[in-house]
């Protein structure tokens, strides 16, 4: 049983639900073929660094699983198969890598809140910023 | 005529006309060994920029100074980051 992630790109001209059905489609390849699913992130529209297939933009989506070997050539076909995908890597995470993919996993958790608690912080106090705006500032200084 | 006086044993003292400014440089360090990182992710970019140049090629060991172990994890890296498409194959004024 060993641990890995890949990181596929769908073509940006998709729209989101047929988007999350694709990503939905490979995650169940995985379950099927016994793989348990660790963790799976959702990059969202990125800029690609040059053009593939005269794109410039994909929807990038990372899927981190544990299986069998012989789990990754059934994901790769499907990959090969489905044309929506432009681009995929699968990697077998060591040791450290692992180590590396629970802790980065904990760290993009706590951006998102981070990132969350700031918007709600937002939307809550749009009116009453100015007055304890000069308070913090002055007892940091 | 200044006779150079060539001493056979190469202690002889070689008067440069300008001063050597190249010996008192900093001792280079693998950045990795010296930070205890074990794993170098290729999904992180802007990392991974600190070891390519302006045209996007991968930096060599003279300058970076990391070790052959860890030059050839990030050169993976990077690699697998440009086919991703997370780092450009050739680029100019990247950073």
């Amino acid at each position: 049983m060993n641990k890995y992630e890949t990181v596929f790109i769908l073509t940006p001209v998709l729209s989101d639900d047929q988007m999350k059905e694709t990503v939905e489609k490979f995650k169940k390849v995985l379950t099927d073929n016994g793989g348990t699913i660790e963790n799976e992130e959702n990059w969202g529209l990125r800029k690609l660094a040059y053009p593939i297939e005269n794109k410039n933009t994909g929807f990038y989506t990372l899927v981190e699983f544990e299986g069998e070997p012989t789990i990754v050539d059934k994901l790769e076909t499907a990959f090969r198969r489905d044309e929506k995908v432009i681009r995929f890597l699968t990697f077998r995470l060591d040791k450290y890598a692992a180590e590396y993919a629970i802790k980065r996993r904990a760290v993009r958790k706590a951006k998102q809140e981070e990132r969350a608690a700031a918007e709600a912080a937002e939307k809550e106090a749009p009116v009453v910023a100015e007055a304890p705006a000069e308070a913090p500032e002055t007892e940091e200084a | 005529m200044a006779q150079e006086q060539m001493r056979p044993n190469n202690q002889g003292e070689i008067r440069y006309l300008t001063p050597l400014s190249v010996d008192t440089r900093k001792k280079k360090y693998c950045r990795f060994k010296r930070s205890g990182i074990k794993y170098i992710d290729y999904k992180d970019p802007e990392f991974l920029k600190k070891f390519l140049n302006e045209q996007g090629k991968i930096l060599p060991r003279r300058i970076t100074g990391t070790s052959l172990k860890f030059q050839r994890r990030v050169a993976k890296a990077v690699k697998r980051a440009r086919h991703l498409a997370l780092l450009p194959y050739v680029t100019d004024l990247m950073k």
